[in-house]
């Protein structure tokens, strides 16, 4: 696999302070662009990742081979239309497609990092990121977007840098990870740590990998992005590839089969370091405990118009947890609409073809594009 | 644009933020925009409604006025709308007392159920009034609290609601309303606009 080749890098020399105290420099910020600049460099869109998201936004991932992870929402005539606009994506720091993370070598030592790498935020990632507005001589954003984990950085990144975007839209996210989340986060650290072949996060000195922990990590969380209604219609009760029941542990439902089949291509692209450091940025995101309790705070100094958007069906960062970032901002009289989101899909709506997801952004986008050139 | 827009917008002064709450499909609210500057945003319940809005390229939350009013500071509209909905509410002193909170002034409209032809369509027909603003049967009305332009001018003066305008809609008729002339107005219009202040 013609990996380097692939990936895009910025190295950032400029010493970056991470919130667990340490100092990083010199390392790399992996990223890919869709469309072009315009010559007034005011149709930037940066885009945030979740989880397990990458920077290969849309078109074909050059590492996976399969559809960037938000196809269905950006590309030529999308709701956030590259014919129009030109997107960044950056792979987070602490994750596998080329950005500084676990499986990278310590500079002091030379050895992988591992377990010795420092714990990042969700500050840190998007201090890490900024650095591309100024590689790209971008002064200000027309847009910053992201869902779940990806809205938790947009969040982030506008408190940090209140003027850098005219637009603001979280998806799907929450501004403080709640118990429930970092319980199912716990859930699946535990999985890949009590995996005899994480060896402490040392796997790839012996050459080893934790894919079973992973991809049961990945198993438990895949559920939390569905709905019992989405799951029931899709797999009910069906049985797979067979008559009937077979009075053992192979997979007899459909459901099963499916399950270990998202946890086992998982594992084939993802590193389970960068998972156990992820969720703990995740798990760690408050954005009101950073302004005191007071989560109004958080965007007192930026002018932004935010669109914040849930769906109906996902219980993992559910309505009330976005509802309540809409009435932090309308608190303090922010420009700020909401919509919900009527679908079946659970939390992976936002990734997937749910058109009144997708015509709301869009129609959201391109007037305010279009507004802001009057 | 219905002509009792164009009332409530003539009440409206250039470059003020306003909140139009039931904003439904934001036709209002983009003549407020375009026409007077305004701040604008809106409150409406159907999604459907709000995504008509978002086509439009208006700021709507999704919401109801009944529970997510109280999000809004105190005074932190100089108006706020609200059309022919008041009627609606489960508690419309509730909703009254919010949004004479939230705005500096609101502008209320409500349907007058003392209008003559739905006195007579009651009298004569002995059925409840269907009218071209109660387009609705009995048994599907989202209206749970109809009122009369006097029940409803009698009510703010009660609450120590002050009145800056009251005026009276018959089709494309606009009076004011008074004391002296509430029982004529309250049989001849069928639509009541308040703007008020607490």
């Amino acid at each position: 696999m013609d990996t380097e080749n692939n990936i895009k890098t910025l190295i950032i020399k400029k010493p970056l302070k991470l919130d667990c105290g340490k100092v990083i420099k010199n390392f790399p910020i992996a990223y890919e662009t869709y469309g072009s600049l315009n010559s007034k460099k005011d149709n930037a869109i940066l885009v945030f990742h979740a989880l397990t998201g990458d920077q290969f936004v849309t078109g074909i991932n050059p590492i996976t081979k399969k559809d960037g992870w938000w196809s269905y929402a950006v590309g030529p005539d999308k709701a956030i239309d590259t014919n129009k606009y030109f997107v960044i994506c950056s792979n987070v720091l602490g994750g596998c497609m080329g950005s500084y993370g676990p499986s990278h070598k310590d500079p002091d030592n030379q050895n992988i990092f591992g377990t010795n790498f420092p714990v990042i935020t969700i500050n840190d990632m998007v201090n890490a990121q900024y650095n591309l507005l100024d590689h790209f001589g971008i002064d200000k954003l027309f847009s910053i977007a992201g869902g779940s984990m990806g809205g938790m950085q947009v969040l982030q990144f506008i408190s940090n840098f209140p003027e850098k975007s005219k637009t603001v839209i979280p998806i799907a996210t929450t501004s403080s990870h709640s118990a429930q989340n970092i319980a199912f986060n716990e859930l699946g650290r535990q999985a890949i740590t009590a995996d005899s072949d994480w060896n402490d996060g040392n796997y790839n000195k012996k050459n080893s990998n934790p894919g079973k922990g992973l991809a049961v990590a990945r198993m438990a969380a895949h559920i939390t992005y569905l709905s019992k209604k989405g799951l029931q219609e899709k797999f009910g009760r069906k049985l797979q590839e067979r008559e009937d029941l077979k009075f053992g542990f192979d997979a007899d439902f459909q459901i099963e089969s499916y399950l270990r089949y998202q946890g086992s291509v998982f594992v084939d692209r993802f590193d389970a370091n960068s998972y156990l450091y992820i969720t703990r940025a995740m798990d760690y995101f408050d954005l009101a405990k950073q302004f005191k309790g007071n989560l109004s705070d958080a965007f007192l100094n930026t002018k932004a118009k935010f669109f914040i958007i849930s769906f109906t069906s996902d219980w993992l960062y559910p309505t009330q947890e976005n509802k309540d970032i809409v009435i932090a901002l309308n608190s303090i009289g922010a420009d700020v609409g909401f919509v919900e989101i009527k679908s079946d899909k659970g939390h992976d709506s936002f990734l997937l073809d749910v058109p009144d997801f997708l015509n709301a952004l869009k129609n959201f986008i391109d007037k305010s594009y279009i507004e802001n050139k009057i | 644009m219905k002509n009792e827009f164009k009332v409530i917008a003539d009440l409206i002064e250039q470059d003020k933020k306003v909140l139009d709450v039931g904003c439904a499909d934001g036709v209002l609210m983009k003549f407020l925009k375009e026409n007077k500057n305004a701040n604008i945003r809106g409150l409406e319940i159907s999604k459907n409604k709000v995504q008509e809005c978002i086509a439009k390229g208006l700021t709507v939350i999704e919401g109801n006025a009944e529970k997510d009013l109280k999000q809004f500071p105190d005074k932190s509209f100089d108006y706020v709308v609200l059309s022919q909905t008041l009627q609606a509410f489960l508690n419309p002193e509730l909703v009254l007392d919010e949004l004479l909170r939230v705005g500096k002034k609101a502008i209320v409209t409500i349907p007058n159920f003392g209008y003559w032809k739905v006195r007579f369509h009651l009298l004569f027909k002995g059925t409840m009034p269907v009218t071209k603003t109660l387009p609705d049967e009995w048994y599907n009305t989202p209206n749970l609290h109809m009122c009369t332009i006097k029940d409803f001018f009698n009510f703010v003066r009660a609450k120590d609601i002050k009145i800056f305008k009251s005026l009276a809609l018959n089709d494309l008729n606009t009076s004011l309303i008074n004391s002296s002339n509430l029982g004529s107005k309250n049989l001849f219009a069928d639509l009541g606009i308040f703007l008020i202040e607490k």
